[in-house]
């Protein structure tokens, strides 16, 4: 491994660690704004961070250690997978480790952990919180895959850097079915992430929250790490979507700086402009009863499935 | 792979897959209402997919087609149907007969079925989009089902003229298109099927009380 490529890991993994946080306040802010709110400081999601490190946790007496791990795990596994996921270029020595599969996989992780320690306390929110996050997950992580499979199929390659590669230095060409997985992969982000059709980040209500019914015993350093956890998954999920979908301006390789910080303004307005078509999906719609929840992420594992189709029948 | 073909039959195969997409939108949709509008985004896209065959190949007489569904298929019917929905005072959720999560299901068994179906046929033709064939008739099979499953009188007749929009698609991908005077006689059909359709509904409602076409499947013997 050149030096040059091990500080384009490392800026990559700082970008994401950094940014997460500032993309999760500009949505909230364009939420605020849309609806007529008056909107919170951009800033906010680092503040709270921050508040909640200089705190002192309380932990329930009858927790497990997992209950005090899974905090960090569900943290490493959102920076491991920031560490494959390219942002800025695609000269990501560590993403050779772990491919598209893999990827997921570390969602996985984070899912099932924060799950466990969901149900540690024994109260009634965190298992319900728990049981409907898990009900969620294994009905998305297939429709990720299949889009995922698509991507990798037109490339060639189940490396997201690779898939990057092949993507964005192409002549111009339509891929029809990277319009299906498109759709599918919007659907998937939208429920992974805990927004509105699914699940309402917001909401403290009793009765229709998922993932905040499970991090209801976490307080302090704690949850901290877990909010910026989920901030950092948001940021992977905006920047799997911008490498599959809009790939283009990212620098190739890693011995390129200029093209390396050149791709930084184009990363910016790219997360920006999705930022704000998220706010807005989440304000148009409403949210649904928890079990209509399969039939929208069965009809995005059917539209990613038409994708893979598509792509064999047209051959593009 | 994608670079060797023109610019154009990109375009129109992206049109072809905007037409599956709705077609499944079509077959995964609770409100008539959203149904109506599905259905003329179908038609807008069908419309610029007939513009697109037409540049591309250089036969102006699809630009008139083109115009004739934009009109037709964008404005008019849509129209038409509201209307009727208006005058009925129907704006009720579409009851299916069987769930949607199943209906998408065997919606993706006939997708296979039909392209599976197409590849021989497409083998055979010498056009650029001939790929696109099996897109059509999936999405004609996808009407189907649609007709099939729905228990409303409306929701059926969007599902045959959904049917119509895929054999068009077929007729302009896969052959560049039929001479005029058969389009126009296509297009003519299709508004006076709607407009004896539009008068069926009211006949129906009257006799029944009710759009429900399970109403019609038992003889009567009661006079």
């Amino acid at each position: 491994m050149t030096a040059s490529a091990f500080l384009s890991q490392l800026l990559q993994l700082g970008v994401a660690l950094l940014l997460a946080p500032l993309l999760a306040g500009w949505v909230s802010q364009c939420r605020a704004w849309l609806q007529n709110k008056s909107a919170p400081s951009l800033l906010l999601p680092y503040r709270t961070i921050h508040k909640l490190f200089i705190k002192d946790a309380v932990v329930a007496h009858n927790a497990s250690p997992i209950f005090r791990v899974a905090p960090y795990i569900v943290f490493g596994a959102m920076c491991c997978a920031a560490a494959i996921v390219p942002s800025l270029s695609t000269g990501l020595p560590f993403a050779q480790a772990a491919d598209t599969i893999a990827l997921v996989g570390l969602f996985a992780l984070a899912r099932v952990f924060i799950a466990l320690a969901a149900m540690d306390i024994g109260t009634a929110f965190g298992s319900l919180g728990a049981r409907r996050e898990m009900f969620v997950g294994f009905l998305a992580e297939p429709a990720l895959l299949m889009v995922l499979f698509t991507a990798s199929l037109i490339s060639g390659s189940t490396s997201l850097p690779t898939i990057v590669d092949s993507l964005a230095h192409r002549d111009l060409a339509i891929y029809p079915s990277l319009a299906f997985a498109g759709v599918a992969f919007t659907m998937v982000s939208l429920a992974e992430n805990a927004r509105i059709p699914v699940d309402n980040p917001a909401t403290h209500l009793e009765l229709t929250m998922i993932h905040e019914a499970m991090i209801l015993e976490y307080s302090a350093r704690h949850l901290a790490l877990i909010e910026w956890a989920s901030a950092l998954k948001l940021f992977n999920y905006s920047c799997i979507g911008i490498a599959i979908f809009v790939p283009f301006g990212i620098a190739a390789g890693s011995d390129d700086w200029a093209a390396i910080l050149g791709a930084a303004p184009a990363l910016a307005a790219k997360l920006a402009i999705g930022g704000f078509v998220l706010a807005l999906i989440e304000t148009l719609s409403a949210k649904m009863r928890i079990f209509r929840a399969p039939e929208f992420l069965g009809t995005a594992f059917l539209l990613a499935v038409l994708a893979m189709l598509v792509h064999l029948l047209l051959g593009t | 792979m994608a670079a060797g073909i023109p610019f154009y039959a990109q375009l129109i195969n992206l049109f072809a897959a905007v037409l599956l997409l709705i077609s499944f939108a079509m077959l995964a949709q609770r409100r008539v209402l959203s149904l109506i509008d599905l259905f003329a985004a179908q038609g807008l896209a069908l419309a610029l997919s007939t513009a697109v065959v037409g540049w591309g190949t250089g036969q102006s007489h699809l630009y008139w087609s083109a115009g004739v569904t934009l009109t037709l298929k964008v404005f008019l019917l849509p129209f038409l149907l509201y209307r009727l929905i208006r005058r009925l005072d129907v704006k009720w959720d579409v009851e299916p007969l069987i769930n949607i999560p199943t209906t998408m299901l065997v919606g993706i068994v006939l997708v296979v079925f039909a392209f599976n179906l197409a590849a021989p046929i497409s083998n055979l033709s010498s056009t650029v989009t001939r790929s696109t064939l099996g897109i059509a008739i999936a999405s004609v099979m996808l009407s189907f089902l649609m007709m099939i499953t729905r228990r409303k009188a409306i929701p059926q007749v969007i599902g045959f003229l959904a049917m119509e929009n895929g054999l068009f698609f077929a007729a302009t991908s896969a052959t560049y298109g039929m001479p005029m005077v058969v389009e126009l006689g296509i297009a003519l059909d299709v508004l006076v099927g709607m407009l004896i359709l539009g008068v069926f509904f009211f006949q129906i409602r009257e006799q029944f009380d009710s759009l429900d076409l399970k109403h019609l499947e038992q003889l009567r013997e009661d006079e």
